[in-house]
């Protein structure tokens, strides 16, 4: 807790909670050990990109449940996390995340087991494999164009943690978005050979990827 | 100085303004030659006005006519071009619509060179008189209250003189001489709802950006326009681009910004043509620059050419590519008014919104608060496309019902056909049935019933028309616009399209009805922008509205209006085709079409693909070709033999 801050008292759950005003609540939640199931937030980020629609919560006097990652505590807010409405858009979310992905990538993902997705899927208690929806194949290259990475479109679940972590070292990140729909994705938008030296290789963005969708080079020479 | 000087110095150069516009137009008619308005805005020109003034052109030189030409924007009477106004002594001004370029070398000839107004082209005359009807005695005129499009069609938007010699640019004068918070009140009266989709009201906008604190403002146009079919913010932009400049320096100097931007996509190059001309036109007369006509305000106005993304109409999308990145929405708060382009508080208004203000400003909060509603004051604009007698542009007072504007003002169903749905607000909006005919057109209406205003699109379909298929159609859009940033819209759409895809082609099952709906609810629940929010609407209102059309392609495999291709067939009705007669035979692509025995035509089901070109083939005499669903729905005696 900032000690310079006015303390505010929130309720989540049952149980009561003191929290700097105006700090994150989804930070806030985490803090004090009520998992809210997230992907794309990181704590150093001032503006969450809000963009995995995992983190819903239910506020009391709001009309629907609210990403939890872009809110901020209040004195006297209380929050629930786990109503049917909250868990259906969370389920939903999560199902459609995983509707674009082979379950056959885990065995030989780098994340398998300290993978965001199998983390969330346990604690929300949904198949990998879901039943209710067809699989949509995108069915893109893994692309080796980086000298130091290798990117897998089709394992990337677009958190931008990546970008965000790339621009705290760099400035300007060497990361971005491109494409539109379903085929949205990271590239490195520049030719190897400028990457060469404008990239560290320092491998920030491959340490914070939930979901393996970033590797090392190195690593999957040693390995594959 | 004091403000009183200031104030009467601005008056005085303005003045001048008027008097000197006035007097080039007064030179303009009193030279006895005719002038000939042509809609010349990018509609116009898709109909062959580029055309129709070369022929003018040609045929007055020939003849040796003297007659100025003047290329107008477009009135918005899509269905009558290329529509041109004649002014010549001794007639009203008389409009001709559909003129082509014999009937402008025609007209040359008989109407200014003989003196015969050639009743037979004309539309109306554009005043009451006692010589020919006038097009105001015709609904669709008269119906309409031109409060935004007031000039469109009828100045040359390239020629400020004539906007002045209208009063334009009075607004910004009066404006001058008010008290922001005065100009800010004027506003609140007025109603004015913002235009650009939502409805939130423009007054509240604007406050929160004069009161923010901060040494620079910037106010922007919302001329993204991405809506496929809608596009009553070109034509605007087109026809009278300075009224909207107009209102954007009325906005600027309310909020206090001397920054304004323009923001229009770059698929719309006259529009970018005509605004750059309205600036430099502007400045040139110390409309805007520095010191505008001696008052003390400076405005600086930009134009920024969009890469045409649908999403990049969404205002945080907006702000994001006006900086250089691209252009994904992000969470608000921070709301623009505070924190916009560069952090700046920004104010961002649609092109409608923007060219209500000058009309508000000079006339008065309280004339423009009693047109419309109540709770949506003022006029609304749409592109009236689909099954209409008379398709185009239309501006009528909010609280026109669906029927009236249908009906009345577009000439209804031609055909003699059935209405069906209306679709309307595009992509975001939905599909309201027969029941909703009689419900008034404002923003909360609309909302109630599941569609939406959105920018103003509006398709009328008739009983031709599959409402699965138009679900399809918007979800396809959708998706491909999504900017990917979020789960639901990103993958959410795609389910959607994919299961509107199976019901299409007879694959859907009931479980799919069920999954359509619950996902469309979440998409909407859970998306981030306003785009993942209202993409669900045309499903959800499909469904809701015509259940019994999604029912049929799951349950009978039945399209209803006889449309997915999947699901119909084309056969020849033996009985009224003509022996002898080969007319749809070199038509099919695929050589589906065989002779039978007693030399008639038939189609071979196994290589038919269904493009529907012996249709249009058949001589409308024999009418012979039927389109059934299911397919099996084929007549069983129409499995005719082949020759010989
Ligand atoms: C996907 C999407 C596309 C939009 N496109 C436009 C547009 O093309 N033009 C527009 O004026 N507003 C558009 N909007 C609405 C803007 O975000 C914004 O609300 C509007 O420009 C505000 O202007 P107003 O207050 O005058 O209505 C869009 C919104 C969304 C969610
Ligand atoms: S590569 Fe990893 S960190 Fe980057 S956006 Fe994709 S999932 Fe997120
Ligand atoms: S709702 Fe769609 S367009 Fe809007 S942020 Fe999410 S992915 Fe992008
Ligand atoms: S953590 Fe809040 S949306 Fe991803």
């Amino acid at each position: 807790m900032d000690k310079n801050a006015n303390i505010v008292n929130l309720i989540v759950d049952g149980k009561e909670i003191k929290a700097s005003e105006g700090a994150n609540l989804l930070r806030v939640c985490l803090d004090n050990e009520i998992y809210v199931p997230n992907l794309c937030y990181l704590k150093e980020m001032e503006h969450p990109p809000a963009s995995c629609r995992l983190c819903f919560v239910a506020i009391e006097g709001y009309p629907q449940p609210v990403t939890s990652c872009t809110e901020v505590v209040r004195e006297g807010m209380v929050v629930m996390t786990d109503t049917p409405e909250v868990r259906r858009l969370q389920k939903s979310a999560f199902e459609l995340l995983l509707s674009v992905r082979r379950i056959s990538f885990c065995k030989t993902c780098i994340a398998n087991k300290r993978c965001g997705l199998q983390k969330i899927a346990r604690f929300l208690g949904v198949k990998l494999r879901v039943a209710h929806l067809n699989r949509i194949d995108v069915d893109r290259e893994v692309d080796h164009t980086h000298p130091y990475l290798d990117y897998d479109p089709d394992k990337c679940v677009l958190c931008e943690r990546c970008i965000f972590v790339c621009g705290n070292i760099n400035k300007t990140p060497m990361l971005s978005l491109a494409h539109r729909g379903l085929n949205t994705s990271v590239t490195f938008f520049e030719s190897a050979a400028i990457l060469e030296n404008s990239c560290k290789g320092c491998g920030a963005c491959v340490e914070i990827c939930p979901v393996g969708a970033l590797t090392l080079k190195s690593h999957n020479k040693v390995t594959g | 100085m004091t403000p009183n000087d200031n104030r009467s110095s601005i008056e005085k150069e303005y003045a001048s303004l008027r008097e000197e516009a006035k007097l080039r137009l007064k030179r303009l008619r009193e030279t006895g030659q005719p002038n000939i308005y042509i809609g010349m805005a990018t509609c116009g020109r898709a109909a062959g006005a580029i055309e129709t003034k070369e022929a003018f052109e040609e045929s007055l030189f020939k003849r040796d006519i003297q007659a100025r030409i003047i290329p107008v924007g477009c009135m918005g009477h899509c269905y009558a071009e290329p529509l041109v106004l004649i002014e010549q002594s001794g007639f009203p001004t008389i409009c001709y619509h559909q003129v082509t370029p014999g009937k402008a070398r025609i007209l040359v000839q008989n109407f200014l060179e003989g003196g015969d107004p050639c009743l037979e082209y004309v539309l109306g005359a554009m005043q009451p008189n006692d010589m020919l009807p006038c097009v105001t005695d015709f609904p669709r005129f008269g119906m309409e209250k031109r409060v935004v499009m007031e000039h469109c069609g009828l100045i040359d938007p390239d020629d400020i003189c004539q906007y002045i010699a209208r009063g334009g640019y009075a607004a910004l004068v009066k404006a001058l001489k008010m008290q922001p918070e005065e100009i800010i009140a004027q506003i609140k009266t007025s109603g004015l709802r913002g235009r650009g989709g939502a409805g939130f009201p423009t007054w509240k906008k604007w406050t929160i950006a004069r009161e923010a604190n901060s040494d620079r403002k910037i106010v922007i146009c919302n001329a993204d326009e991405g809506d496929p079919g809608a596009y009553m913010d070109r034509t605007i932009l087109e026809s009278n681009p300075h009224q909207v400049l107009e209102g954007l320096a009325i906005c600027a100097l309310a909020v206090g910004a001397e920054q304004g931007i323009f923001y229009i996509r770059a698929e719309y190059p006259l529009a970018v043509e005509k605004i750059n001309n309205a600036i430099k036109a502007a400045r040139e007369k110390h409309l805007l620059g520095p010191n505008i006509l001696g008052s003390g305000f400076s405005l600086e106005i930009s134009l920024f050419q969009g890469s045409g993304a649908f999403v990049c109409g969404e205002e945080t999308a907006l702000i994001k590519s006006i900086q250089g990145e691209r252009g994904m929405p992000q969470v608000r708060p921070p709301f623009p008014a505070l924190k916009g382009v560069w952090e700046f508080p920004t104010v961002i208004n649609n092109v409608k919104t923007l060219a209500s203000i000058p009309p508000i400003i000079r006339k008065g909060a309280n004339w423009y608060a009693k047109i419309g509603t109540e709770k949506s004051s003022g006029t609304a604009i749409f592109s009236v496309v689909g099954d209409v007698v008379h398709p185009g542009l239309v501006e009528i007072p909010m609280g026109t019902t669906l029927r009236e504007l249908i009906y009345d003002v577009c000439g209804g169903i031609p055909g003699r056909k059935k209405f069906k749905a209306v679709q309307i607000g595009g992509p975001s909006g939905g599909c309201l049935s027969e029941q909703f005919l009689d419900w008034p057109i404002d923003f909360d209406s609309l909302s109630e019933a599941g569609a939406m205003m959105g920018s103003g699109g509006m398709v009328v379909m008739n009983d031709e028309s599959c409402m699965v298929e138009v679900a399809r159609y918007f979800l396809d859009f959708t998706q491909k616009e999504s900017c990917g940033k979020c789960t639901f819209c990103r993958i959410g759409t795609k389910h959607l399209l994919d299961i509107l895809e199976a019901i299409t082609k007879g694959e859907g099952t009931e479980r799919d009805l069920e999954l359509l709906q619950i996902l469309s609810e979440d998409v909407k629940a859970g998306s981030l922008c306003g785009l993942g929010k209202t993409a669900p609407n045309p499903v959800l209102t499909t469904l809701r509205f015509f259940r019994e059309e999604y029912e049929a392609h799951v349950f009978e495999k039945r399209c209803p209006a006889v449309m997915c291709r999947s699901l119909i067939a084309y056969y020849i009705d033996l009985d009224k085709c003509a022996r002898g007669c080969d007319a749809c035979m070199g038509s099919c692509p695929v050589d589906a079409i065989f002779t039978t025995k007693d030399r008639k035509k038939s189609i071979d089901q196994s290589k038919c693909v269904k493009c529907g070109e012996c249709v249009s083939a058949c001589p409308p005499e024999y009418d012979a070709v039927r389109k059934v669903s299911p397919p099996d729905r084929i007549p069983p005696e129409i499995v005719p033999q082949m020759e010989g």
